[in-house]
């Protein structure tokens, strides 16, 4: 029975310590960078969702389309409307897993390199993404960052013939959060 | 061998609880309820023009809109008139947002040579959520000048005569992402009439409304109602049919209607042609919005 007792106690403790892994924050900033002949179009997105959960690596991303900021109005209602249709889809999100986990250190400051893994849904279409970004450990924070491409095209957003030397297919993301520890 | 599998027993379970951990990641972000936030209609039209008259839509702060509309003459010309096609009437305008609720619009044309100008005030959002709105209220108060040469050059000749009134508050809704409906009661007023019988002050409520058919195309239906009175006894109702086509730069506004002037009142006031008789006329808009 005390051998019962002490897996127990050493149970709960290690319970304890998983939900200590995970980060999360509601204000993560999302940049996606279209490079066309004609027109360069930028837009920012600074109430990203986000959370990583350390004891197992994975992590989500929810991203509200209406949020995303451009300096043009009417670019933004373009964008909504026609584009990316955020009446009928509202939200992406990028649900996977950092694939070499063991090589982040949570107790040493300092930059790690990592593989993720996952699945990618816009405008109603998932699609599987794998690329690299970088942890920050740095005084209990977490700061994540990535930059990668996606083709509209794959996502079924469609670029009518008029516009294609202002919309390019082609567009870059660039990921910046910062996380902070979840205390339940 | 009982110690053994207690032992077992608590590390598949322990596993087991972190595990599910990973599945709540998704639970820690639900969406806040609808009714503490405010979600507002947008583009309840495509443009500020539903074809003819004007929409609750204003230009966005800092974007400048340019508009040139065009009318041909009639369709029952006769082909060697080429159906209407030979005669044209025009009108430029450009509008410009203030703010996200004001702008302001000019514009000439070519029917009297009349100069118009108007301030278009957003009064109420349609919206859900938080605050609950069922319409956008769009107030326009305008202008036009006429700028023809005296008739009569030598009689005491007033600028006032050339002038005339319009305020109009334009209500619509959009029902759904493809259906918006508007209803847009209108007061003109006219400081010089040619007889004595004739109307200075004249009311008319205006019905429109747009169906999108895809995404870049939609359908159009405009009609204006004369409240009765000599000028709806001596003139016709103006009731326009459209398609407009959004290419991306430019919104195109291609119509047939009984009414060849582009501004309110002539076309809504001074309309006389008869769709029975074929007094119809082809016309476009072509809108497009710079960025300042």
């Amino acid at each position: 029975m005390k051998t019962i007792a002490k897996i127990f106690i050493i149970s709960t403790f290690l319970i304890h310590s998983a939900f200590a892994q995970k980060f999360i924050t509601k204000t993560g900033h999302i940049r996606f960078y279209s490079d066309a002949p004609m027109e360069k179009i930028e837009a920012n997105n600074n109430q990203v969702n986000s959370a990583i959960d350390f004891s197992t690596g994975d992590f989500i991303f929810k991203v509200l389309m209406k949020s995303f900021e451009f300096q043009k109005a009417l670019m933004q209602e373009h964008f909504n409307e026609n584009y990316a249709e955020s009446n009928k889809f509202p939200n992406a999100s990028f649900k996977g897993k950092i694939t070499n986990l063991k090589d982040v250190n949570l107790s040493k400051d300092g930059i790690y390199n990592v593989n993720v893994e996952g699945d990618l849904t816009l405008h109603g279409v998932t699609k599987p993404v794998k690329t690299v970004g970088t942890l920050e450990v740095k005084s209990g924070k977490i700061i994540g960052k990535s930059k990668f491409y996606i083709n509209l095209s794959d996502y079924d957003i469609k670029i009518p013939n008029t516009v294609v030397n202002n919309i390019s297919n082609k567009v870059e993301i660039t990921v910046d959060i910062t996380l902070d520890k979840l205390n339940k | 061998m009982k110690n053994k599998f207690y032992i077992y027993f608590f590390f598949f379970l322990f596993l087991k609880i972190t595990n599910s951990f990973s599945q709540n990641l998704d639970s820690l972000f639900n969406d806040p309820p609808k009714s503490q936030e405010t979600e507002y209609a947008t583009a309840t039209f495509k443009t500020t023009r539903i074809i003819l008259g004007h929409s609750v839509e204003n230009p966005a702060k800092n974007e400048l809109l340019f508009t040139i509309s065009h009318s041909f003459g009639q369709m029952n010309s006769g082909a060697y008139q080429l159906f209407g096609l030979d005669q044209s009437t025009i009108r430029f305008g450009l509008e410009y947002g203030i703010n996200k609720n004001l702008c302001v619009g000019v514009g000439r044309s070519s029917y009297e040579k009349t100069y118009d100008g108007y301030l278009k005030y957003k009064i109420f959002k349609q919206s859900t959520g938080k605050r609950n709105m069922p319409v956008t209220i769009n107030l326009l108060v305008g202008t036009a000048i006429n700028s023809l040469k005296w008739a009569d050059p030598t009689r005491k000749n007033y600028f006032s005569s050339r002038v005339s009134y319009e305020t109009e508050l334009m209500i619509a809704r959009k029902f759904t992402e493809n259906l918006s409906l508007q209803i847009t009661p209108t007061y003109i007023h006219k400081n010089l009439v040619p007889r004595i019988i004739d109307q200075n002050d004249i009311f008319a409520i205006g019905f429109g409304g747009r169906y999108k058919i895809t995404k870049r195309l939609a359908i159009a239906a405009e009609y204006y109602y004369l409240i009765p009175g000599q000028t709806a006894k001596d003139n016709t109702n103006a009731l326009a049919l459209g398609i407009d086509i959004d290419t991306g730069g430019h919104i195109f506004q291609i119509r047939i209607s009984n009414a060849q002037p582009m501004f309110d009142r002539a076309m809504i006031t001074e309309t006389q042609g008869k769709w029975a008789k074929g007094d119809i006329f082809l016309g476009f808009n072509i809108n497009r919005i710079f960025s300042l």
